[in-house]
């Protein structure tokens, strides 16, 4: 009697966790991440919401990008699955758009503005492919979401940072994506620029895309997004900002990390 | 300079220079771009024992046996500077430091201690090259170039750095765009599905080729000097890739004409007897190349 109930149980589970699986384009189990032995993610299973925009949040070294760059494949976990909608994200690529850190890059490399937007249709020019007269507009349109049209034939290191980020999502735009996924877009951009990046995301999310940002600035999560992902190597909590995103939480993953300064710039409500 | 002088005897010397000049610089752009320019420099000095070997044990100097001689001894490499690394606590820098110098080491010693009296291989050949001995002696003037019996005999060291020059500008041509993508941004061409590390390694194998199929014509050592000095001025000289890697091709072959003509006719000029090394003279010209860039080029620091 007690067993079956237990099967039930354990059966109603799997059922749920399919569900959840097969409904949410990002969803990650079991990963683990390790640098030199030493673990810099580890067993972090995280499920986000279609249409939503969630924040990854953590002290620093809590392996907010490493996160990612280990769901994505960018690099290669010890352990975990990621899948998109229940299927393998590796199968799914086409369909997720990056935007790495700023700071990842080299800004001297010679290329335009144009041709980094460009970048993004790689999938649908190919490797041989002539770039036609289509894709140049595509791509300036994508520049005139983020207001960076007059930038277009620039060198990329003739942008001020902001800039640069603008033209890092652009690119991310020409891959017409359903999940977008964001390492600190706001990191050392001017207002402008988050003002910018800030109203196309919402403008993604209004389309029903799924955005996934690493953010940093705990004073606007609340504005900004609609979940929280708080992560200290481990996941800490997971859902809704109100409910994900609380003081005792906070101190939880931050620990003695998070500055009275810090903890003050924090809405009140929370 | 007639024909009867110029064809025999600097014909194919200079087309060797200026090809091998060409294959490196091309590579080059993206070694320097991606900052593993030393990968050009690691490459050159590795390879030698293994050419040496593939030699003592073929007999011959012939491109297959070179190449597999010199893919052995990088693998070799790989794992020397793996397990120095792991098993030495040295870190990875020291370790690839000891590695190149020991097995350019261990190539002079093996070349010193055979016997290589019969063919073009010795260790002033590895380290300067012998371009000035790629004599063409069949020829007789320009005529010689539709002369088919003296063709034949025109030196197989022409046709193995035209070859491999070839095979780099047919898979710079289809890999043109992954390898601009993937040397800007690494992480995002992996999330385009490209092969990132296959891309990276597949421009070091490529890297290779020309270094080994450059060695007869600037030796070991000044090869590096092909690597980064034409794409490093060629780098000032526009804000664009292709652009970029058009002016490294102009550099290059600037560099290994006005070398050739300088090494064998410059001393006379300033009452010299005779003739200087033309790989060093090549060089020489790159590195100069370089610093006019550096002074007058339009994308310089600072220059906008």
């Amino acid at each position: 009697m007690v067993n079956v109930e237990l099967k039930v149980a354990g059966e109603e589970a799997e059922i749920q966790e399919r569900d959840q699986l097969s409904q949410s384009p990002f969803a990650i189990r079991g990963l683990t991440v390790s640098y030199d032995q030493k673990p810099a993610v580890f067993s972090v299973d995280a499920t986000f919401e279609k249409g939503r925009m969630t924040a990854i949040v953590g002290p620093n070294g809590a392996g907010k990008s490493t996160l990612l760059k280990a769901a994505l494949g960018i690099v290669t976990p010890l352990s975990g699955q990621t899948t998109m909608h229940g299927l393998p994200l590796s199968e799914q690529m086409h369909r997720i758009a990056y935007v790495p850190q700023r700071a990842s890059v080299d800004w001297d490399f010679p290329v335009r503005v144009i041709d980094v937007v460009l970048m993004g249709l790689y999938r649908k020019v190919g490797l041989l492919g002539r770039i036609a007269g289509t894709d140049r507009k595509r791509a300036l349109q994508c520049l005139e979401r983020v207001g960076m049209t007059d930038f277009a034939t620039r060198q990329i290191g003739q942008l001020s940072g902001g800039q640069q980020q603008r033209v890092f999502l652009a690119r991310a735009l020409a891959q017409d994506a359903d999940l977008y996924v964001l390492d600190e877009p706001f990191a050392g951009v001017d207002a402008a620029t988050e003002t910018a990046i800030i109203d196309v995301l919402k403008e993604l999310r209004a389309e029903g895309r799924t955005i996934v940002s690493v953010h940093h600035d705990l004073s606007t999560v609340e504005d900004y997004f609609d979940n929280v992902l708080l992560l200290n190597v481990r996941k800490v909590s997971e859902g809704p900002v109100a409910e994900a995103f609380t003081d005792e939480l906070l101190q939880a993953a931050y620990g003695g990390k998070l500055a009275t300064a810090q903890a003050g710039a924090l809405p009140a409500a929370i | 300079m007639n024909g009867a002088e110029f064809v025999p005897l600097s014909l194919t010397p200079l087309l060797i220079g200026c090809l091998a000049a060409v294959a490196c610089a091309l590579p080059g752009n993206f070694l320097v771009l991606r900052r593993q320019a030393l990968i050009g420099d690691a490459i050159s000095h590795v390879v030698l024992p293994g050419i040496v070997v593939a030699f003592l044990v073929s007999g011959a100097i012939t491109t297959t046996a070179m190449l597999l001689g010199a893919a052995a001894a990088a693998i070799l490499s790989v794992a020397m500077i793996e397990g120095i690394r792991r098993y030495g606590r040295i870190e990875s820098g020291a370790a690839m430091g000891v590695t190149f110098t020991a097995m350019f080491a261990a190539g002079v010693l093996l070349l010193e201690l055979s016997d290589t009296s019969g063919v073009h291989l010795d260790v002033e050949h590895a380290l300067y090259g012998n371009l000035e001995s790629l004599v063409w002696l069949d020829a007789t003037g320009w005529s010689s170039l539709v002369d088919w019996t003296a063709l034949v005999n025109l030196t197989d060291e022409l046709f193995r750095i035209a070859l491999i020059l070839m095979l780099i500008l047919i898979l710079l041509a289809i890999f043109w765009r992954p390898l601009a993508i993937s040397t800007f941004d690494e992480g995002f061409a992996a999330t385009l599905g490209l092969p990132v590390a296959a891309i990276g390694l597949g421009l070091v194998i490529v890297s290779a080729l020309a270094a080994v199929a450059a060695f007869d014509a600037v030796g070991s050592i000044i090869v590096i000097a092909m690597f980064i000095c034409p794409p490093a001025a060629a780098r000032l000289m526009t804000n664009r890739l292709g652009v970029q890697v058009a002016w490294s091709v102009v550099f290059a072959l600037v560099s290994a004409v006005l070398g050739f003509v300088f090494a064998g006719y410059g001393p006379l000029w300033f009452g010299g007897s005779h003739a200087v090394s033309a790989a060093g003279m090549i060089a020489t010209v790159s590195g100069l190349i370089l610093a006019l860039a550096a002074l007058l080029g339009p994308t310089r620091r600072g220059a906008h």
